[in-house]
């Protein structure tokens, strides 16, 4: 504030209450300063934590002639990494803000089950060597098509019309996606012990099973539409604020929601397939990104949303590989951390 | 709470309780008379033969009449608590499998086999009730505590407190290496059941009993606690009492049988969608209605793919979300969801 309008508002006598209420981001510029130090904390974290990741531990020197291809190995899955923070943070801070709800996320509509359930029917109506050949980068797009097609269908026939409503979407949605899981489990069940295996494989995701040879096509679109979300920031602002409050500003709510609805679709399909299902990280990141982010501002919420996510995959993955020795279970205690966060915010709650 | 239910208990006009309704009609009869013909197929649906084999009576009172008994009484079980559930927290889409309660269930399970190793059935079940009844209280203090915006939130939230617990049982199944002990739980089946491992499943019984004789009160308490008070109801406890039931059902049923999903909340559903919502008058209905879907899933299982059979829980997950996804698409026709 400057020191005019202050010393106006003495002379008036506003109370401090009114004086703090601003239309700018930050309330004051010690919380625009807080900001600004802890995000780049959390990216300073994430760097090294990277660093770490690629250096650390490295069993071959650095002049030896394999040095290389260690690095571009390890690099392969500190950018799933990257990958999959920014479509995780992006994609629950503009779910939660649509939907007004900061308990809820994208993954809850069901993208992993779809998933699994095309790689079953692709083994169960075409044998092991259709899905052994159902990879490469025109298998990646059909899924990701699929999924994309899924939640459209899913969007317009229930959130468009007279009876559109945002949580019977959610719900229709969770159902349809435990309804595949059934269906997907009825099919592995009529399946012989070597294609169940072939299958198994499939379906364990983690950012060390991403396919590097889909890189060079997902990265140009995470990247497009991340940026869609980002210089969709106002119009998130407004839509955060409710139906009615959106339609007053003049807002097109529905076609808006869809719009916003549709770019989160492509997130979540892209690092569904690429990396494999995580429930509550995208949860785990956005709570705590309101926090260190004291501003309703989607331009400032999302680059906190990704830094924190990037800096706890990169830092969860390095102590785990290389200071606790546990390999296999860094994305169950990352979705421990997230459950036990949302147990935590649900008790604090007072409305839902 | 009474003023946040936007709606969900639809049918205020039940007729008094003096007036009440013959329960032996038509219907009712034709109902039974078609859940017993199932059941005489079920106990004569099957890979092997008993007619022509040399042990064919024993086999058939060793496996196939216990098995048609489970189903019954599973069936007449799980709808049973679905019906509690929809009546205390006036909302028609919670039931064990939206509130989590099976997730508790199965953390149960897996806590008994981390503190005794090879647990007996007892403990097993001990274990599964007493972590659902935890899950259950734990799942209604929260809904006493907010104040809901939509009645659609509330199994939202209860199946991402399930996967929170499911993720909790991840872990610790991953930490203690025990993923093989708990792997086929979550599927439930009924092809394990025999003679001397099923009759544990008798006790649903006693617990209908019970529902029968708390009907008008707990009818009363899915007023709200306002009213069921000032009609003379002491509330906190019947809503222990209504948990202590579901949770002893819940975990009885997971102990023998396993997971048994969305029977609670189709069949209650359907049941007063056709009758309204007395809880006394339907109850008998949803018992008879909640068996006769349970076995006929229970042939279709064993049916699809002879000799072998897939477990019922998957025939029964495919169908309820289909029924569910119905059922609220017809709830959204009839009074706009908000």
């Amino acid at each position: 504030m400057s020191t005019l309008e202050s010393q106006i508002n003495s002379v008036n006598g506003f109370d401090a209450s009114l004086r703090n209420r601003s239309t700018r981001a930050f309330r004051s510029a010690r919380h625009a300063r807080r900001y600004w130090i802890l995000l780049s904390l959390f990216l300073g974290a994430g760097i090294a934590a990277t660093l770490g990741l690629i250096f650390y531990n490295n069993p071959v020197p650095v002049d030896s002639p394999s040095f290389i291809p260690v690095v571009q190995r390890r690099l392969v899955a500190v950018v799933a990494m990257l990958i999959a923070a920014l479509c995780h943070s992006f994609s629950t801070v503009a779910f939660q803000s649509v939907t007004s709800n900061r308990i809820i996320t994208p993954s809850l509509l069901g993208y992993e089950s779809l998933y699994s359930f095309i790689q079953t029917s692709t083994l169960f109506f075409f044998g092991a060597t259709a899905l052994v050949n159902f990879s490469g980068t025109g298998a990646f797009f059909l899924q990701v098509g699929l999924m994309i097609l899924l939640s459209l269908i899913l969007y317009g026939w229930l959130l468009s019309g007279k009876y559109g409503n945002l949580h019977l979407m959610l719900l229709v949605g969770i159902i349809i996606g435990s309804g595949l899981n059934s269906v997907s489990g009825f099919m592995r069940r009529l399946l012989s012990p070597s294609e169940f295996d072939l299958l198994q494989a499939r379906l364990i995701g983690s950012v060390n099973n991403a396919d590097a040879e889909y890189f060079p096509l997902v990265i140009p679109i995470v990247i497009i539409t991340v940026s869609c979300l980002y210089f969709l920031s106002r119009k998130l602002n407004v839509l955060s604020l409710g139906k009615d409050v959106a339609t007053t500003f003049g807002v097109k709510y529905q076609a808006n929601i869809i719009l916003i609805l549709v770019l989160i679709a492509v997130l979540m399909s892209v690092t569904t397939t690429l990396i494999g299902p995580l429930t509550f990280f995208g949860f785990l990141v956005a709570m705590l990104s309101y926090q260190a982010a004291p501003t309703y501002d989607h331009r400032y919420v999302f680059p906190m949303a990704f830094a924190i996510g990037f800096c706890i995959l990169t830092s969860a993955y390095f102590l785990l590989y290389h200071v606790f020795q546990a390999r296999t279970v860094v994305s169950v205690i990352i979705e421990l951390f997230g459950g036990l966060t949302f147990l935590i915010v649900l008790l604090r709650k007072r409305s839902l | 709470m009474a003023m946040n239910v936007t709606g969900e208990v639809g049918n205020h006009s039940q007729p008094p309780f003096s007036k009440q309704k013959k329960l032996w009609t038509l219907p009712f009869i034709l109902a039974v008379l078609v859940v017993l013909m199932l059941g005489v197929i079920s106990l004569f649906t099957g890979a092997y033969d008993i007619f022509n084999n040399e042990h064919g009576k024993e086999m058939f009172f060793i496996t196939r009449v216990p098995r048609t008994i489970a189903l019954m009484l599973t069936g007449a079980a799980m709808s049973m608590t679905g019906l509690i559930m929809h009546l205390v927290t006036q909302n028609k889409m919670v039931e064990p499998t939206t509130i989590g309660t099976t997730e508790w269930a199965g953390l149960g399970l897996l806590t008994v086999y981390l503190l005794i190793p090879s647990p007996s059935l007892v403990l097993r079940m001990t274990g599964a009730i007493v972590f659902s009844f935890i899950g259950t209280m734990f799942f209604f203090l929260l809904l006493r505590r907010v104040r809901l915006r939509s009645s659609l939130i509330v199994p939202i939230m209860g199946m991402m407190l399930g996967a929170v617990i499911s993720a909790f049982s991840t872990f610790v199944t991953l930490y203690f290496n025990m993923s093989q002990v708990i792997e086929g739980w979550f599927i439930g089946s009924f092809a394990p059941v025999q003679a001397g491992k099923y009759e544990y499943l008798w006790f649903i019984v006693i617990v209908t009993m019970i529902v029968f004789l708390y009907a008008n009160r707990l009818t009363l308490a899915g007023l709200g606690e306002e009213v069921a008070t000032t009609l003379g109801v002491n509330y906190n406890r019947l809503i222990i009492l209504a948990n202590a039931l579901i949770a002893v059902t819940v975990g009885i049923v997971a102990a023998v049988i396993g997971n048994i999903p969305f029977l609670g909340l189709i069949v209650p559903n359907i049941i007063s969608m056709i009758r309204g919502d007395d809880l006394r008058s339907n109850l008998p209905w949803v018992c008879v209605l909640g068996m006769g879907t349970i076995t006929l899933c229970d042939i279709i299982a064993r049916a699809v793919i002879m000799p072998f059979e897939v477990p019922v829980s998957l025939i029964l997950g495919t169908v309820g979300a289909v029924v569910f996804i119905l059922i609220l698409l017809r709830q959204r026709k009839h009074r706009r969801l908000r």
